[in-house]
C-alpha cells in the first residue's frame, strides 16, 4: 500500500506506451503520449507526499504545521501547461503529415524512402 | 515495422521494463516518509525571508525564478512551432467566407447556449485576473491564472461566434500580450540585475504578508507570465481555429 | 494513505486504461477529459491546489478543443481528396 502510487504511474506508463505502439493512426498516438506524461506526475507528487501534511499554503494555517513539499509542485504545475502546448506542437505536426502524405496511418508514412 | 511486430517486440519488452520498474521502485521512500531537506527548509524560512503565503508560487517566481524563465520559454518556442506549422502554405489560399459562418447562426449554436456563455465571459475574465494577481497569497499565479483568463474569449467562441472572439482578441493583440509577457519576465530579471545585483532578485520592497501588495516582485512576475500563458493558448486555438475553417487547398471548391 | 487518495488513484488507473482502449480518436478526446478530471482530484487529494487549477483548465477545455480541430481537418481534407479522385 505505500508504493502503491509508483505502482500507478508504472502502469499509467506502461498502458501509454502500449497505446503509442498498437496505435493505427497518428493521433492516437499522440493521446497516448499524454497518459505517459501523467504517470511523470504521479511519481513527483507521490515523492513529495507528507502524511498528515496539508497544502503549502500558510495564508490560514500557523507557519510552523506540517506542509507536503513545495518543490514538486512547482515542477509539476509548469510541466501540466507545457505538456498542453506541446501537444498541440504535435497535432499541429499531424495535420500537416496528413496534407502532405494524404493519410495518418503510420504505415503509409514513408515517402521519405521513395 | 508493422504493426504486428510491434506488438510482439512489445510483449517482450514491456514485461521487462516493468519488472526492472518495481526493482527500482524498492528504493525509493514509502509514500508518506518524505526525506528531503530542501522541502523542509523552504517550509520554514519562506514566509520570515519572503513574506508571501503561497510557497509554491514564491518558489515559481522568486526562489527558483531562473527555472520559470525557461519553462516560459519552452511554451514560447512550441507556440511559435504551432503558429510556423500552421502557416497558410504556398498551394493554399485563405477562403474569407464560408457558407455558414454568419455573425449569428455559426454552428447552430442554441439561445440557451448563448445566455450562458455571455455570463460565463466576464465571470472566467475576472475569475482569471484574480487568479493571476493573488499569485503569492492564495493558489493560484501566472500559470493557472492565465489559463482561466484564456478560457473567457473562448466562451464566447462556444456561443458560435467566432468574428466576435476575434474582435474580443485580435490576432496583433494575443502575439503582443505573448511577447510582452516572456519579454517582460526575462527584463524583469535584468531590472533585478542592475538594482540589486543578481539576476531576477527580488529586490521591491516585501511588505507584509497575506496583503495584496507585498512579497515583492511576485505579483509583477506573476502578471507578465500570465500575460504569456493567455496569449500563448489564444493564439494556438486562433491557429488551429483559423486552419480548420479558412485555409484550403487552392484550385479547391467549397461545395 | 487516506481512503480519498486510494479512490482517485484507482480512478485514474482505470481512466487511463480507458483511455487508450477506446476505439475511435473521437471518443478518445473526449475520455481524455474525464482523465484529466480524474487527475485533477487526485491532485487534490494529493494536497496541491495550485497544480489542480492548471489541470482542470487545461484539460478539460484546452487539450480537447485542439484534438476535435485537428480531427475535423483531416476528416475535411479526406473529404476534399476523395471528391478530388472522383473528378
Amino acid at each position: 500500500m505505500s508504493f502503491l502510487p509508483y505502482v500507478i504511474a508504472a502502469w499509467l506508463l506502461l498502458v501509454g506506451l502500449y497505446g503509442v505502439v498498437s496505435s493505427t493512426n497518428l493521433i492516437r498516438t499522440v493521446l497516448s503520449l499524454t497518459i505517459v506524461q501523467s504517470s511523470t506526475y504521479l511519481v513527483l507528487l507521490g515523492v513529495g507526499y507528507r502524511t498528515g501534511g496539508k497544502a503549502p499554503i500558510v495564508a490560514d494555517i500557523p507557519t510552523s504545521s506540517k506542509l507536503v513539499d513545495p518543490v514538486v509542485q512547482v515542477l509539476v504545475l509548469t510541466d501540466v501547461v507545457i505538456e498542453a502546448t506541446v501537444t498541440a506542437l504535435l497535432l499541429a505536426l499531424v495535420v500537416q503529415a496528413h496534407k502532405r502524405f494524404g493519410s495518418i496511418r503510420p504505415a503509409d508514412l514513408r515517402a521519405l524512402r521513395d | 515495422m508493422s504493426r504486428r511486430a510491434r506488438l510482439a517486440m512489445f510483449a517482450i519488452a514491456g514485461p521487462g521494463l516493468a519488472v526492472v520498474m518495481l526493482i527500482g521502485m524498492h528504493g525509493m521512500p514509502a509514500f508518506g516518509h518524505y526525506h528531503g531537506v530542501y522541502g523542509l527548509l523552504i517550509d520554514k524560512i519562506e514566509v520570515p525571508e519572503r513574506h508571501a503565503t503561497d510557497l509554491v508560487t514564491a518558489l515559481n517566481f522568486d526562489i527558483r525564478a531562473f527555472d520559470t524563465l525557461g519553462e516560459e520559454f519552452i511554451l514560447f518556442a512550441s507556440v511559435a512551432g504551432v503558429a510556423l506549422l500552421l502557416r497558410k502554405l504556398r498551394h493554399e489560399r485563405e477562403a474569407r467566407r464560408r457558407r455558414g459562418i454568419e455573425d449569428h447562426s455559426f454552428a447552430g449554436a442554441s439561445a440557451g447556449l448563448q445566455v450562458a456563455s455571455l455570463y460565463l465571459i466576464p465571470l472566467l475574465i475576472a475569475l482569471g485576473c484574480y487568479i493571476v494577481v493573488h499569485g503569492a497569497l492564495t493558489p493560484g499565479g501566472g500559470f493557472q491564472g492565465g489559463i482561466v483568463l484564456a478560457a473567457g474569449p473562448l466562451a464566447i467562441l462556444l456561443a458560435g461566434r467566432y468574428f466576435a472572439m476575434k474582435r474580443l482578441a485580435p490576432e496583433w493583440m494575443l502575439e503582443a500580450s505573448e511577447a510582452i509577457g516572456a519579454a517582460g519576465y526575462a527584463l524583469i530579471g535584468v531590472a533585478g540585475l542592475i538594482i540589486a545585483g543578481v539576476y531576477l532578485k527580488n529586490f521591491l520592497p516585501l511588505g507584509t504578508p497575506a496583503m495584496l501588495l507585498s512579497a515583492g516582485m511576485m505579483p509583477i512576475n506573476s502578471v507578465a507570465v500570465g500575460l504569456e500563458v493567455t496569449g500563448a493558448f489564444l493564439v494556438v486555438w486562433t491557429e488551429f481555429l483559423d486552419q480548420e475553417l479558412f485555409v484550403e487547398r487552392d484550385g479547391g471548391d467549397r461545395a | 494513505m487516506t481512503g480519498l487518495q486510494l479512490a482517485a488513484l484507482i480512478l485514474v488507473a482505470i481512466t487511463a486504461t480507458a483511455v487508450v482502449l477506446t476505439p475511435e480518436a473521437l471518443r478518445q478526446a473526449l475520455v481524455l477529459g474525464i482523465f484529466g478530471l480524474a487527475l485533477t482530484l487526485l491532485f487534490f487529494t494529493f494536497q496541491a491546489p495550485d497544480v489542480a487549477l492548471s489541470e482542470i483548465v487545461v484539460s478539460t477545455v484546452g487539450l480537447p478543443l485542439i484534438i476535435l480541430l485537428a480531427l475535423r481537418k483531416i476528416a475535411e481534407q479526406e473529404h476534399a481528396r476523395d471528391r478530388e479522385e472522383d473528378e
